[in-house]
């Protein structure tokens, strides 16, 4: 996908100018935000009326469950050479062909090298985000392969002229129906309609044919299992199923950061995952694909192949980014973030929006190519709160914000104004008079008014809000004053 | 590219600082601890496991019905089928084909299931409690698209076979298969989407309805 995250900026004004996203957004705002507290409330109630029957008084809760969550992760992490090579084991044992790519380019070459071997003209694709970061759609494209989406919503921006996704599991929450019954309209060829189920209908309809004539699946994986050597999938719409199912050839997707050790922990996982992307107690499919067809299977691929992807994974081991592996993609810091609610995800310019996505756009792709990310946010831990494996979101923002101060990536004009601040508040009493000359020079430009509407000295600040009027005297003189008295 | 192999390892043992001395012996015991499996905090269902089984998968948009015996099965399908006018043909998993399918004016083939089939008829290899949730294990007698792509999907749930929770699935899974065949598929309900503007739609790719027989005796 091409990179926009470096003029974050003027997209940002772009989607705040635009009515049809703003009301979009606030269509949207708020409905994973309740579904998933009432999941939470749900398995906190279920959870202490299980063990009340029990007769137990340690009842777990989802807090305790995320806890463990994070636990499972960072084990994973802390050691993730060794799990590598043990899942890359398994794997094989049962059958599967393990391929390592460094970065999107290699994703794509071997992927056409696998579709040339077996002689593939077409591959169906669940939700993969890896072969967003790889472009691979247009990789295959090129080489001969039609690669057709199957998610809904992957489909419908393909169909739309391969417009990028806004959000991780929810890709059109930026279309109207109105678009989208256009779109249907336009593209097969039937009478509009603009009722969600007929819709849903045509389009079952319409790949339901491509999975039947396919040659390969190309899936993502939401989990890689070390102790069977297979790969978890979590789907709704069981296009995920299908892909893994109906074609000879089956390609999984997947960063190197995926793997959990046992299938009880799995189990974990996926108390966390579907509440906190959407709030379910379980998403409709799960499987567990591990190894080819038997001789005597009806069904199934006979060739599985894992591609397992670096694509800046590594350079995050550091300390400082490591838990950002920890991330199983549920959404649930951009369902949560003020700022997507507000921009939309496709403002962030890159494959991966909201807070998770300001946090891996700058460390995947340079700490230069998206600048302004990390100072996309509040930092009011909405992100972090909610986060099922505890990333500390706010916290990474603020680490990238001193990177870019300490490689000198901020402009000049704030790096003086920093200084000249600095320089300041180590003398309190010229501090004091300074802050106080400062007031009544706002006080002066308001006017009379109880706001600034243009602030010549930082103009873009004012050119989407007011600054408020500072009301009369600074904080220390008003305590010197009640003091005096 | 066996090179991307050994470029990204090396990556990842640099930035963790691993130690070449300790590595075996470390290796050796994160394998070793696959062996016993730690469960996490699990709510663990107690009581009437089957009757939460069935709240759930209500809750989940599959319809139940609960039977006796496996064989007042074909006659429960024919009433079923005819309450929603689905016809009155299927395909079903090899296990069921004795059943006397033609006796309930069912014309229901032992085979898998192709895109034109529009009802599949399955077992599960067990169901879980705390979700609402089949699973369904694939093999030679046990044709994964059966589940899948049909419009309407049946499954006859023994009563004896519902257990707690994923857990205890996995370790029925263990305790029965040893290892995992190709294919183990969880589900829980019809498959659905929320795509356009987040309004849940039943029946996206996989079947519009799951009815459940669940049957107490044998």
């Amino acid at each position: 996908m091409r990179q926009q995250s470096m003029h974050f900026a003027a997209r940002v004004g772009d989607r705040l100018a635009d009515v049809k996203l703003q009301a979009n957004l606030k269509k949207a705002k708020g409905k994973f935000v309740d579904m998933r507290a009432a999941a939470v409330r749900e398995f906190d109630a279920d959870a202490a009326a299980c063990a009340a029957a029990a007769g137990r008084d340690d009842a777990v809760t989802f807090a305790a469950l995320r806890d463990a969550g994070a636990a499972i992760r960072s084990k994973v992490i802390d050691d993730l050479d060794l799990w590598l090579e043990i899942f890359e084991a398994k794997a094989k044992a049962s059958g599967a062909t393990v391929l390592w790519a460094r970065n999107g380019e290699e994703v794509c070459a071997h992927t056409i090298e696998i579709a040339r071997r077996h002689g593939i003209s077409k591959a169906i694709k669940s939700k993969s985000m890896l072969s967003e970061e790889a472009d691979l759609n247009a990789a295959l494209s090129a080489a001969g392969v039609q690669p057709v989406e199957t998610d809904l919503g992957e489909y419908i921006l393909q169909i739309a002229g391969n417009e990028p996704p806004s959000h991780i599991i929810a890709p059109v929450i930026h279309k109207t129906l109105d678009e989208v019954a256009d779109l249907f309209a336009r593209e097969h060829g039937k009478p509009r309609k603009t009722d969600i189920p007929a819709l849903t209908r045509e389009a079952r309809e319409a790949l339901r044919a491509h999975f039947l004539s396919a040659g390969m699946g190309i899936s993502g994986g939401n989990f890689l299992i070390a102790e069977t050597g297979g790969v978890a999938l979590v789907t709704n719409e069981g296009n995920g199923r299908m892909v893994t199912t109906l074609p000879n050839v089956h390609v999984v997707i997947t960063g190197i950061e995926k793997i959990l050790p046992t299938l009880e922990d799995l189990a974990t996982l996926l108390r966390l995952l579907p509440r906190s992307a959407t709030g379910q107690t379980i998403s409709n499919y799960v499987s567990l694909l591990t190894g080819t067809k038997g001789a005597a299977d009806p069904d199934g691929p006979e060739h599985l192949y894992f591609i397992l992807v670096d694509n800046g994974r590594s350079s995050l081991l550091e300390d400082d980014f490591r838990a950002m592996l920890r991330c199983i993609r549920c959404g649930a810091c951009m369902n949560h973030c003020p700022v997507y609610q507000t921009i939309g995800g496709h403002a962030y310019g890159w494959v991966y929006p909201g807070p998770m996505g300001s946090v891996l756009t700058p460390l995947f792709t340079g700490i230069e190519r998206a600048l302004d990310l990390p100072q996309a946010s509040t930092l009011c831990n909405q992100c972090g709160s909610v986060c099922p494996v505890k990333i500390p979101l706010p916290q990474l923002l603020r680490t990238l914000r001193e990177r870019q101060v300490t490689r000198q990536l901020r402009p000049r004009s704030e790096r003086f104004g920093l200084k000249v601040w600095a320089w300041l508040a180590q003398r309190p009493a010229l501090y004091a008079r300074a802050a106080s000359y400062f007031a009544r020079y706002l006080g002066w430009l308001a006017g009379g008014e109880d706001r600034i509407r243009v602030f010549a000295l930082a103009p873009q600040w004012t050119a989407g809000r007011d600054l408020p009027a500072p009301q009369g005297k600074t904080f220390r003189e008003r305590w010197a004053a009640e003091r005096g008295r | 590219m066996s090179e991307a192999r050994d470029d990204i390892l090396g990556r990842v043992r640099g930035a963790l600082g691993r130690d070449p001395a300790t590595v075996a012996a470390r290796r050796q015991a994160l394998t070793a601890s696959l062996a016993s499996p730690n469960c996490g905090p699990r709510p663990q269902p107690v009581g009437d496991l089957v009757q939460r089984f069935a709240e759930r998968s209500r809750s989940m948009s599959s319809t139940i019905d609960t039977l006796a015996t496996t064989n007042e099965v074909p006659a429960a399908v024919a009433r079923y089928l005819a309450d929603g006018a689905l016809g009155s043909t299927a395909v079903c998993w090899p296990s069921l084909a004795a059943l006397d399918w033609a006796g309930a004016g069912l014309e229901v083939a032992a085979r898998a299931a192709t895109g034109q089939d529009l009802v599949g008829i399955t077992g599960v290899f067990c169901a879980i409690a705390e979700t609402g949730t089949l699973m369904l294990l694939s093999g030679p007698e046990t044709a994964a698209t059966t589940s899948l792509l049909p419009e309407t999907h049946i499954a006859v749930v023994p009563a004896a076979r519902v257990v707690a929770d994923m857990e205890a699935a996995f370790a029925l899974l263990r305790a029965e298969h040893g290892s995992l065949p190709r294919a183990v598929n969880f589900v829980s309900g019809p498959s659905r989407t929320g795509d356009i503007e987040q309004t849940i739609v039943l029946g996206a790719h996989g079947p519009y309805r799951v009815h459940l027989l669940i049957v107490s005796g044998d």
